[in-house]
């Protein structure tokens, strides 16, 4: 890959005390690369600790060793070229959709008239044009969950970190949203990093994906998606292809090898 | 949205016809039952006391100094109790340090404090307004220090993303996601405040409808005591629907179902 690197984590370790007081490693050592315009997948047991590095990219939690790195710079705190988006949508419900989408630019200082503009823009792109003046509780989850995006793309950030961004919609609306996000990221050329427990998810998506084991996490696999048309996650899936890439993550993640791990091996000895 | 149009929900009809019922009983009710006027004074007594009381016991005057006190220590008490539940909301540290004293004070029953605001005070309106003062803190406090910590932490998360700063934080996330609960607070101390004023006026003092209470039990006048039990009943309910019309116009975002006397 020629392309220059975005967002970079150098032998990124993370510890914490638990409920009981003990110190547990949450990531250990992990080393990742993603190239700008490049979208990776993270994959792994739940309590791998793939959260855990997303709020570090973000800024939101030093880590104990190593650091992130965006564009070569060390991230030393929240920045305005990243941004988030959770499971959980997260819309404020005082604020209107638009006055929502604009959070992240009315904070970082953007004037009235040009976050007006941006909200509409973002918003009739995303098919919410008309529901601009609503409040969240009148929108469906699907439409929350995109409205969330839209406030993520609102601060035109370089990095997108997306923490299982579908995982609470159903499976028809996720599709679609899917697409949403791929076209959105292909036409803009952000550059993301995808954390999802969904390995189809992964692979219609993502140029790359990454695997990483039960906790301590550490990235223990890479498998780059040799497929065409990211921007269309639809069109891939039913390409036969995407199903030899799912058994092959399987097999990386054990899946269906043994008993199920309790809790994704969260405190064992 | 559309608070103009007035929409009687359903049961609005049933409730007045049992305010009616209310009233009948009140009038009739006593005598057919033998009770002695002394004990229950009927519908048509209470009126005609009323009516003797604004000639001869200045009622409007006690009204309005116990109203006064009422919004007085209301709106100081909301105030402080707001205040310091955010303060404490934010700096948990400070909230370790205070919450023995805050639960202590929360278990004393506020309107003890009545007789020695008194001493200290004198036969002012400024001890009955403290006791309300003190009684309307507790629920608001409680409520907004728990709005503060309940708020999920990811939204703050969100906000930090975005390279908030701590003012930006509290004033675009903090605070708009204590009212719900601050107004719940508020509801509760309107109430309240009735309470304080009273139980002050009962203690020390010639004025407010406190101390027509007692002035009307040491006469054994029955009637009198229901006149000011009526008119505190008022008051109380007046304050009560100036918080909820209040929250109706700040919270207007809520689904319509949320908004509820």
């Amino acid at each position: 890959m020629a392309r220059a690197t975005r967002l970079e984590y150098r032998n990124v370790t993370m510890r914490f005390a638990d409920a009981a007081g003990r110190g547990v490693t949450a990531v250990a050592g992990v080393s990742l690369a993603v190239a700008d315009g490049e979208v990776v997948a993270l994959i792994g047991p739940s309590g791998c600790g793939k959260s855990t590095l997303l709020n570090i990219g973000a800024g939101l939690n030093a880590a104990s060793e190593g650091a992130a790195f965006i564009d070569g710079e060390k991230v030393e705190g929240p920045n305005a070229h990243v941004a988030f988006m959770l499971q959980k949508d997260l819309l404020l419900p005082w604020r209107t959709v638009a006055e929502n989408v604009t959070l992240g630019a009315e904070i970082q200082g953007q004037g009235r008239e040009q976050r007006r503009r941006r909200a509409s823009e973002l918003l009739d792109g995303f098919g919410l044009g008309e529901f601009a003046n609503h409040y969240p509780h009148q929108l469906s989850g699907g439409m929350r969950q995109r409205a969330a995006l839209a406030r993520t793309l609102a601060v035109d950030p370089s990095v997108l970190l997306l923490d299982e961004p579908f995982s609470a919609v159903d499976a028809q609306t996720r599709m679609v949203l899917q697409r949403d996000l791929a076209r959105t990221l292909t036409r803009a050329g952000k550059t993301a990093l995808l954390i999802t427990h969904e390995l189809t998810e992964a692979v219609t998506l993502s140029d790359r994906v990454l695997v990483m084991s039960a906790r301590p996490g550490r990235i223990v696999d890479e498998m780059t998606i040799d497929l065409p048309q990211r921007d269309d996650p639809l069109a891939r899936r039913r390409d036969p292809r995407v199903n030899d890439y799912v058994a092959r993550l399987m097999d990386r993640l054990h899946i269906g090898e043994g008993a199920l791990e309790a809790d994704g091996a969260g405190g064992g000895p | 949205m559309s608070a103009r149009r007035l929409r009687l929900p359903p049961g609005a009809g049933a409730s007045f016809i049992l305010f009616v019922i209310f009233l009948a009983a009140w009038e009739w009710g006593p005598g057919l039952l033998g009770i002695p006027t002394y004990i229950i004074p009927s519908l048509s007594e209470v009126a005609r006391e009323a009516v003797r009381m604004w000639h001869l016991n200045h009622v409007l005057m006690h009204t309005g100094v116990t109203a006064g006190e009422v919004i007085a220590g209301f709106v100081l008490g909301s105030l402080l109790g707001a205040f310091i539940g955010y303060l404490l909301g934010m700096s948990p540290a400070t909230e370790v340090a205070l919450s023995p004293y805050i639960l202590a004070l929360q278990i004393a029953p506020k309107v003890a404090f009545a007789p020695l605001f008194i001493l200290w005070m004198g036969f002012s309106v400024y001890p009955k307004i403290l006791v309300a003062v003190l009684i309307v803190f507790f629920p608001v406090m409680v409520n907004v220090l728990t709005a503060i910590r309940t708020i999920d932490p990811d939204l703050i998360n969100l906000a930090r993303s975005f390279t908030a700063t701590r003012a930006q934080i509290f004033w675009k996330i903090e605070f708009p996601a204590s009212l719900p609960p601050l107004f719940a607070g508020l509801r509760i101390g309107s109430t309240l405040a009735v309470v304080g004023v009273v139980v002050g006026e009962f203690v020390g003092g010639n004025l407010g409808l406190g101390f027509l209470l007692t002035f009307g039990e040491g006469q054994a006048n029955t009637p009198m005591v229901f006149v000011a039990i009526v008119l505190l009943t008022l008051i109380g309910s007046f304050a009560y629907l100036a918080v909820v019309l209040a929250e109706r116009r700040v919270l207007h975002y809520l689904p319509a179902r949320e908004h509820r006397l």
